[in-house]
């Protein structure tokens, strides 16, 4: 085990200069996430206010069990996440390659848990018909335009199930760099924004889930 | 149309809220010709007295700030600002509330046409009749996308919105005639979705509302072609049939009379005076085969007189 | 030139290979990650689309040269109008000065190689022409007809390719958060020792304050087109009121992005006329501070004024209160920085060649837009003004006579810089002057139109607006001819244009102080900045510091 030195691109003058911009780069663009998502939290919001009784109804139909379990596997892989950056940051000579690289996999394998589990809850709702719009065919809510409940729910978590895959990939990138060892103390930038990246989709999770399960 | 051809910026003031629009009007648009002949002036000024003359001729000054003078043109604009806003809110707000006698007038807006209810049970399409001097509130709807009522002259303008009612109030001051714009884009034919304010001497208006009839209703003493002709355009038929051959949204009208016309998922039928009368009242019981079942229903809003009108003009177009 | 000899930068008689041709073959293009390159390939796509947008304007006001059908079918002018709207808004204007002037000097302005991440530059770059492609499929297979607004519900039940539309905004969008994100770390990270926040020219003031709308709106233009295209694909509800929605949100979500993109169109723009009439006047900035900073509030407040395109849409009316009230807020800021401008020509040494022909009418039609938004964020004109003529000039007004006016400035500013060519100067003035008087024919009518009733988006018109409607149509000829002519001269320069030296404007800021065109990294030695970026030398000191 050994590691790989990083070479500053060209355009910078130290390292520092160009750490410190990529790290400026991943707070922005984790702004324009939130942004992003804040979109569909006034679509919700509004849509709540005029249409109490029928939310809460409508909210009754998803499992709050799954829903938590999945909340604990994304808080723990956060968890796993942060391990791994702290282990980039006391790697000397690639001593701790291999526990990044574990901390990293069960990571992916925790958001595979959550996809796993989110994948029953939607064949759940696609086999009853609790879908958005004008594929919603369930007649369990006594309330009109219950389907609006679901579009606001399927957009929400798809496109934070869309997140998920993402910060997958990202997250294996990371993993095979650290196996070759190009993380250590001196240098571990992409590891450090793989994992902002991550904590943020763990964060948006922590509001969906109250948001859409608990109201 | 209307009695003056008012002012070159604005058309003539014919409601009651018209003059007072149009004073707020004048105090921006004075307000705007100070300062834009200020900047002006000064610039060209500048120009042509600082206007660089030898290649390597200086600046005379280097002055990079004075606070007096900016904190001059940051506050004078700031006040005036708050005049416009204040005045302009006041405005907004006497616009908005109409005063409790006003009477009511639904406007029922649809792709390219405007309906009116009155309170009597009556209805009209394309031509809303008011009284002079008595303040009228308008409740606006939309049967499908967005428009938007517009009448210039008495500067009044509110967007019809589906499942949503809205409102416009006005006091037209002398009888006459006033255009309708729809200013909400909607469609195809959002620039032929017109109409027209007809405003009545009050007694006259009061006399037609306890009959129900509003004038030009009845064809008393018309020709029959003639006064079709007019209602193919007031009534907006013209939106979507030509009488030239063209297609628009619906099929054209030439000749059309007498014709077997394919329909579709149906035998074919004979156009004469009952199909074109179906055609009018309940337009989606026989669909022209290669056309959209988009035609509105005129039922309510033509009366009978002026349908069998519509029917010798499409049977006069040969 | 103090600054510039103190970096030792221009060696005069050396003129080393430029970064056009430091690397030979299409491919050394396509994927180059230089800035400059990267802003050349910018500035190529955005005047197509300008060219885009501006053949479709033409078309639109040929068609209204007569009542009734003059050109086309009701249908196609509609098309045609959104084809207009679309283009020059999302594929021109947005991306125009940020993208392709921006890109090539800002990172000398600073006083950098390049921009913080190179990489996602080009990315932008690819980004956005994908976003072209799919706008111009939408178009070839049969065009929408909703107004660049996209207004519910009639965007969302029309028939015609909507989805690919709107998903092409969306890529757009992608697209433009991404130069501001990279524009926003190279200034805070990238900048030459010694060059200060109160160093930095004002076009970078100008460029950070729109990238941080950039990033700060789009991604809200994003979530609504994804909503409106579900919409369309699934019938969710939020925005159909058939389906339980509430058409009125939608304008809410479009305004509170697209309410702030129009200082993204004009901010920039307003950074370019601090940097001409400087350097055309050889006097430092007047208000330097004031300038900078209202750059900031105008992209902080922008964001809270939306709602007065709504006045009459249904709001409420202590909704629409707020809205105006904060709307001649964000007018203040615009009022100091055209007083700052007016003010630096006093006593300067001014030059009237092309670039400041185009920065003092920027300078008188710009304040002629701006005060006329004063009427429409005036709550009780607006309701008389709204949707119509008055409005379409008004934004001509800032969008054309402002921020295009800069635009085209800019280019004649800088061209030489990118290029190392001089233009025809004559060709240049008559330019300038006919489109100057075309503009004026063109769009002075048009306030005089809407204030008279005239509604916008409307293929036909009644009687009494015909004469206007003509004298109208017949200036855009003059704007066509002037483009024209001006697509002439500049393409003529290239290859026939007089070499420029390294400054051939005597101006101040760092990217003069580099050869023309600029060496691939820009400089050899990262300069050192001594002093701010506008300190020409006076007679009141002596030419000595000359
Ligand atoms: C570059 C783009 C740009 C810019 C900079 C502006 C600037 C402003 N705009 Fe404009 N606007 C648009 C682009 C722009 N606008 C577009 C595209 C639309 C229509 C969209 C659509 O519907 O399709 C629109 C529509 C629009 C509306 C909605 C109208 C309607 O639909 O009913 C309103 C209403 O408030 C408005 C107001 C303003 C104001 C107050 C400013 C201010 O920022 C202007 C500030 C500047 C000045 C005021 C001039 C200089 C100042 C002085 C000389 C000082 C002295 C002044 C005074 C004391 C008054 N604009
Ligand atoms: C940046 C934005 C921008 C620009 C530059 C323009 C430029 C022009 N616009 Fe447009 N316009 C809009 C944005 C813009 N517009 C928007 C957003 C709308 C609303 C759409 C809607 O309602 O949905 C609108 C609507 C609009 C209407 C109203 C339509 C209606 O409501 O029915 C009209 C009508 O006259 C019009 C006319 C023009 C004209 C004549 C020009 C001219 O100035 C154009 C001149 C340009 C050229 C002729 C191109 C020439 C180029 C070359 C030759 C190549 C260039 C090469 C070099 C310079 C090197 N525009
Ligand atoms: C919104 C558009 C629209 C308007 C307004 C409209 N029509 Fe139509 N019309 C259509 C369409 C589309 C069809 C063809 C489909 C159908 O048969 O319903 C049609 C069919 C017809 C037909 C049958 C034509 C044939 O070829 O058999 C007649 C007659 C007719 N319209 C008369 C009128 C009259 C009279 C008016 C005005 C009072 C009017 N229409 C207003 C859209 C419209
Ligand atoms: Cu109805 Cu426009
Ligand atoms: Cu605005």
């Amino acid at each position: 085990m050994s590691i790989v030195k990083h070479e500053v691109a060209e355009h910078f003058h130290s390292a520092g200069q160009e750490s410190s911009s990529a790290k400026l780069g991943m707070w922005l663009f984790l702004v324009t996430e939130v942004l992003l998502f804040s979109g569909l939290f006034v679509a919700y919001a509004i849509i709540k206010s005029t249409n109490h009784e029928m939310w809460s109804a409508a909210s009754k139909q998803l499992d709050v069990v799954l829903g938590t379990v999945n909340t604990l596997v994304l808080i723990t892989s956060s968890f796993t996440v942060a391990l791994a950056v702290r282990a980039a940051q006391t790697n000397k000579n690639g001593e701790k390659n291999r526990q990044m690289v574990g901390l990293l996999f069960v990571t992916i394998l925790l958001a595979a848990t959550f996809l796993v589990v989110k994948y029953f809850e939607y064949s759940h709702k696609f086999h009853v018909g609790t879908l958005p719009g004008s594929y919603y065919h369930f007649d369990g809510i006594p309330f009109p335009n219950a389907h609006r409940f679901f579009g606001v729910y399927f957009l929400m978590t798809g496109l934070h199930g869309i997140h998920v895959v993402i910060g997958m990939i990202v997250l294996t990138w990371v993993m095979l760099r650290a196996r070759k060892g190009h993380f250590y103390e001196g240098y571990y930038t992409p590891l450090e924004l793989g994992g902002l990246y991550w904590h943020l989709v763990d964060l948006i999770w922590i509001y969906l889930f109250p948001l859409l399960y608990l109201v | 149309m209307a009695d003056t051809n008012g002012s070159f910026w604005l058309p003539p003031q014919s409601s009651t809220v018209a003059a007072a629009s149009d004073s707020l009007f004048d105090f921006i648009y004075w307000l705007n010709v100070i300062f834009f002949v200020g900047i002006t002036v000064a610039t060209v000024y500048f120009v042509v007295r600082y206007r660089r003359k030898s290649d390597d001729q200086l600046a005379t000054s280097k002055v990079a700030h004075n606070t007096v003078i900016e904190a001059a043109w940051t506050f004078i604009p700031l006040v005036l600002l708050v005049v416009c806003f204040a005045w302009g809110f006041r405005l907004f707000l006497h616009q908005s509330v109409a005063p409790g006698d006003a009477l009511q007038i639904e406007v029922r807006a649809q792709q390219w046409s405007w309906g009116f209810a009155y309170g009597n049970g009556t209805q009209t399409l394309n031509e809303l009749y008011v009284p002079a001097g008595r303040p009228v509130k308008m409740l606006i709807s939309s049967k499908d996308v967005l428009h938007s009522f517009f009448v210039p002259d008495f500067r009044v303008k509110a967007d019809a919105v589906p499942g949503r009612y809205t409102s416009v109030w006005f006091e037209a001051m002398e009888p006459g005639e006033h255009q309708i714009y729809c200013t909400e884009y909607c469609g195809t034919s959002h620039s032929g979705m017109l109409g027209t304010v007809k405003v009545l001497p009050a007694d006259e208006f009061d006399k037609m509302y306890k009959q129900g009839m509003w004038p030009g209703q009845t064809g008393a003493g018309r020709d029959p072609v003639e006064w079709g002709a007019e209602l193919f355009t007031s009534k907006t038929c013209n939106a979507c049939h030509s009488v030239d051959g063209t297609r628009l949204v619906g099929p054209s009208l030439k000749g059309v009379f007498g014709k077997q016309e394919p329909i579709t998922g149906g035998p074919a039928v004979a156009v004469d005076e009952n199909y074109i009368r179906e055609s009018i009242m309940d337009p989606n019981a026989k669909i022209v085969e290669g056309y959209p079942p988009a035609m509105p229903s005129f039922k309510g809003q033509l009366t009978d007189d002026q349908i069998s009108a519509l029917i010798a003009y499409i049977k006069s177009l040969k | 030139m103090s600054s510039m000899t103190q970096a030792g930068l221009v060696h005069e008689g050396e003129q080393e290979i430029s970064y056009l041709r430091a690397k030979k073959g299409i491919w050394s293009w396509l994927y180059t990650i230089d800035h400059k390159r990267i802003g050349v390939m910018y500035l190529v796509a955005v005047l197509l689309a300008f060219l885009l947008g501006g053949v479709a304007a033409l078309l639109v006001r040929a068609e209204l040269f007569t009542m009734g059908k003059t050109i086309m079918e009701a249908d196609t002018y509609n098309r045609m109008f959104t084809l207009h709207g679309l283009a020059m808004v999302f594929l021109f204007i947005i991306p125009g000065i940020p993208a392709a002037l921006g890109n090539f000097v800002l990172p000398l302005m600073l006083g950098a190689k390049d921009v913080a991440f190179p990489r996602l530059n080009l990315a932008s770059f690819w980004i956005y022409c994908t976003g072209m492609g799919m706008a111009l499929f939408a178009i070839v297979s049969g065009g929408v007809d909703t107004g660049w607004t996209f207004y519910t519900p009639y965007s969302a039940t029309v028939s015609g390719p909507v989805v690919m539309m709107t998903m092409a905004a969306f890529v757009l969008g992608f697209s433009s958060i991404f130069t501001g994100l990279n524009f926003i770390v190279t200034v805070h990270k990238m900048r030459a020792p010694g060059m200060t926040w109160g160093r930095l020219p004002l076009f970078i003031w100008a460029i950070y304050a729109t990238a941080v709308i950039q990033v700060m709106a789009t991604p809200v233009l994003a979530i609504t087109l994804l909503l409106l295209a579900l919409e369309r694909t699934m019938g969710i509800g939020i925005f159909d009121p058939a389906l339980g929605g509430d058409p009125v949100l939608f304008q809410h979500f479009f305004w509170f992005y697209s309410h702030p993109a129009v200082y993204i169109m004009i901010l920039p723009g307003m950074g370019i006329m601090s940097e001409l009439i400087t350097t055309f006047s050889r006097k430092t900035i007047f208000g330097y501070r004031a300038i900078a900073l209202s750059s900031i509030a105008i992209a902080v407040i922008s964001f809270l004024v939306w709602g007065h395109h709504m006045f009459v849409s249904g709001q409420s009316v202590y909704a629409g209160m707020v809205f105006s009230f904060l709307t001649f807020l964000v007018a203040i800021p615009s009022a100091i920085k055209v007083f700052n401008w007016t003010a630096t020509l006093y006593k300067g040494s001014i030059d009237l060649r092309a670039p400041m022909q185009w920065a003092l009418q920027f300078l008188i039609l710009f304040t002629i837009g701006g005060l006329t938004g004063i009427f429409l964020g005036t709550m009780g004109t607006d309701i008389h003004l709204h949707d119509t003529y008055f409005v379409v000039a008004h934004f001509h007004y800032v969008m054309v006579g402002g921020t295009v006016t800069a635009f085209i400035g800019g280019l004649h500013y800088w061209w030489p810089k990118m290029f190392g060519r001089m233009y025809n100067e004559k060709l240049a003035t008559i330019s300038s002057v006919l489109f100057f008087i075309g503009f004026n024919v063109t769009f002075f009518t048009q306030f005089i139109l809407g204030s008279r009733g005239m509604p916008r988006r409307y293929y036909n018109y009644v009687e009494e607006f015909q004469q206007l409607h003509q004298i109208s149509t017949v200036g855009t000829w003059f704007i066509g001819a002037s483009f024209l002519l001006m697509l002439g001269y500049l393409l003529a320069s290239l290859r026939t244009g007089a070499k420029a030296g390294a400054n051939p404007w005597g101006a101040r800021s760092l990217e003069w102080a580099t050869q023309s065109p600029p060496i691939e990294h820009n400089f050899h030695e990262i300069p050192t900045v001594q002093e701010g970026p506008y300190e020409f030398p006076t007679t009141v000191d002596g030419p000595a510091k000359a």
